[in-house]
């Protein structure tokens, strides 16, 4: 096998990795993890209604409640006044997300409590390929539960067009890839399962919260511009503003800037996490290969 | 098996070869200038007491941890710079259960298989003829979480097979096993040596699953003290039986005859 030169665009350690497999032999791979992930999500039936049960209590009980106290004004991407439930729809699609990203990182934590992760970490595909699947596979999932809420937000008088539907799909798949990656990254800084529940307290609730998932920003601005920049700085609120142009069948670029240049960073940080050479993971090492 | 090159068919590699390698904790030193290799087709026994080192030693082979002292080589690829090459020639059987409990003995071998790049067809053809080999056919869609301990194991053994790797590490495999169970797992490895020339390396801290004929490497407090053929290694510890030079060398009991060392 010839090494790469430092000319090479790819690295030569990649470049080598590559050559191992063939392109089927990596899409096998990433049909068995989507598989394993698809196969363990069913097994947790409570999981998947858990799942929908949340948002859908904010949509019946929440926004029925605030629908006569809070007006929405006109703001894009729409062009009429609209129902309270219509405007934290988006919000509770990334909420969705947001709670399967979590998820994920949970059960990655597990899976390295109980030792699956080490049939994945010593697979021969390269680490990059295996948690990018992995993540992919949180992804999927995510993409069902919303679908399943959307639909249901239907007959409640939810209604995007159907291109709206169609169009959400992309910012869906960016968006939770933004959030599982976020997961990911959380999972190698956990050492224990019971610290999850830190998660809950310091993630989940501030980036749903601190974002225009509820109210819309002008709103926040009004009460608070402390929490106005807050929001402005938290990641969750373009999600949520990726998809509430998306349902219009509309772009929001800078939310789509932001989203894509979120999951960079923090895919690049959560590769590195459990790049054995370099993550946090490897210097975390204990006793008895418990890492 | 697999990815032989026209090197590896000139001039053989050692199955797996272990040069200097130490590692830390923090301040706690786990493995200092551990080195030794194993000749391909031969059962080795990795001996060595609880913390003895077996398991962190595992963790760089298989390159869960990244080795930064020394260089591990499998079939001549370094595991820290080729690690794809030389983790398809590794099959690697846990000390913990890495069995997915919620997922049947089917699904837990294709994922392992997919995760090799094994396509369905070629994976359900292996698994028929693995679990036939383990004995344990007749467990196919049962969930992993209704398996014993024993039955569990022989299921690892035959993932660990999936991929056909010319080199298989066993970390503690009988530990919590009754007499029976052990027995039969020993068994199947040990036919596995003689009849595909399997290289394989049994770490373990039972020193009567050691027979006269294996190749031993006696790890204590994270350094190898002793390397060898078992009657070398009882020789050269001034002992009558492996028992008693095992005892020595781990500093367990006071050997009055002359001890050289074994490395």
């Amino acid at each position: 096998m010839k090494r790469h030169t430092a000319q090479t665009a790819i690295p030569a350690g990649l470049a080598e990795e590559l050559r191992g497999f063939r392109l089927d032999q990596y899409l096998v791979c990433l049909r068995g993890i989507l598989v394993r992930e698809g196969l363990r999500f069913l097994n947790q039936r409570e999981r998947f209604i858990s799942s929908l049960v949340r948002p859908l209590l904010w949509l019946f009980v929440f926004a029925a409640g605030f629908r006569q106290v809070l007006g929405v004004s006109i703001i894009p991407p729409y062009k009429t006044y609209v129902l309270y439930e219509v405007y934290i729809t988006p919000g509770l699609c990334g909420m969705i997300l947001l709670f399967s990203g979590m998820q994920s990182s949970l059960s990655m934590v597990y899976d390295r409590e109980m030792g699956n992760m080490r049939t994945l970490l010593v697979s021969p595909f390269p680490r990059w390929f295996l948690l990018v699947s992995k993540l992919l596979a949180g992804v999927a999932i995510s993409i069902l539960q919303v679908y399943v809420f959307l639909a249901i937000a239907w007959f409640w008088g939810v209604r995007p067009s159907l291109a709206g539907y169609v169009l959400v799909l992309p910012a869906l798949f960016l968006a939770g890839m933004m959030l599982c990656a976020l997961g990911l990254l959380l999972s190698s800084m956990i050492k224990q399962l019971e610290n999850f529940a830190g998660i809950m307290n310091f993630v989940i609730f501030p980036m749903y919260f601190a974002s225009s998932a509820l109210y819309p920003l002008w709103r926040i601005q009004e009460s608070s511009p402390l929490l106005h920049k807050i929001c402005l700085a938290n990641p969750f609120t373009y999600v949520v503003e990726l998809i509430r142009f998306a349902l219009y069948a509309q772009v929001d670029w800078k939310s789509l800037v932001v989203v894509v240049a979120c999951t960079a960073l923090f895919l690049g940080g959560a590769i590195l996490a459990y790049d054995p050479s370099r993550g946090l993971l490897g210097r975390r090492q204990d006793g008895g290969g418990n890492s | 098996m697999q990815h032989v090159t026209e090197r590896e068919r000139m001039c053989p590699p050692a199955a797996l070869d272990v040069s200097g390698v130490s590692h830390s904790y923090g301040q706690k030193q786990a493995l200092t200038e551990v080195s030794f290799s194993i000749t391909p087709g031969l059962f080795t026994v990795l001996l060595g007491l609880n913390g003895a080192g077996k398991t962190t030693l595992f963790s760089l082979i298989s390159h869960l941890y990244n080795t930064r002292h020394g260089s591990i080589r499998i079939f001549g690829h370094d595991i820290s710079r080729r690690s794809g090459e030389a983790l398809r020639r590794l099959g690697i059987v846990f000390q913990a259960r890495t069995l997915d409990l919620d997922l049947s003995v089917y699904q837990n071998l294709s994922y392992h298989a997919s995760l090799h790049g094994i396509g369905r067809r070629a994976a359900r053809v292996r698994i028929a003829n693995l679990l036939a080999q383990v004995d344990m056919t007749n467990r196919l869609n049962d969930k992993a979480r209704s398996l014993s301990g024993g039955q569990m194991r022989r299921i690892e053994i035959a993932r660990a097979l999936l991929h056909r790797p010319p080199l298989l590490l066993l970390d503690e495999a009988t530990v919590g096993l009754d007499i029976q169970s052990r027995a039969e797992i020993l068994a199947i490895i040990r036919g596995l040596v003689a009849t595909d020339g399997t290289s394989v390396l049994w770490a373990t801290h039972l020193i009567d699953e050691v027979e006269d004929e294996d190749q031993v490497v006696v790890l204590d407090r994270g350094k190898v003290v002793a390397n060898g053929r078992v009657d070398d290694v009882v020789r050269s510890a001034g002992a009558i039986s492996i028992h008693q030079a095992f005892a020595a060398l781990a500093g367990l009991v006071p050997v009055q005859a002359d001890k050289g060392s074994a490395i």
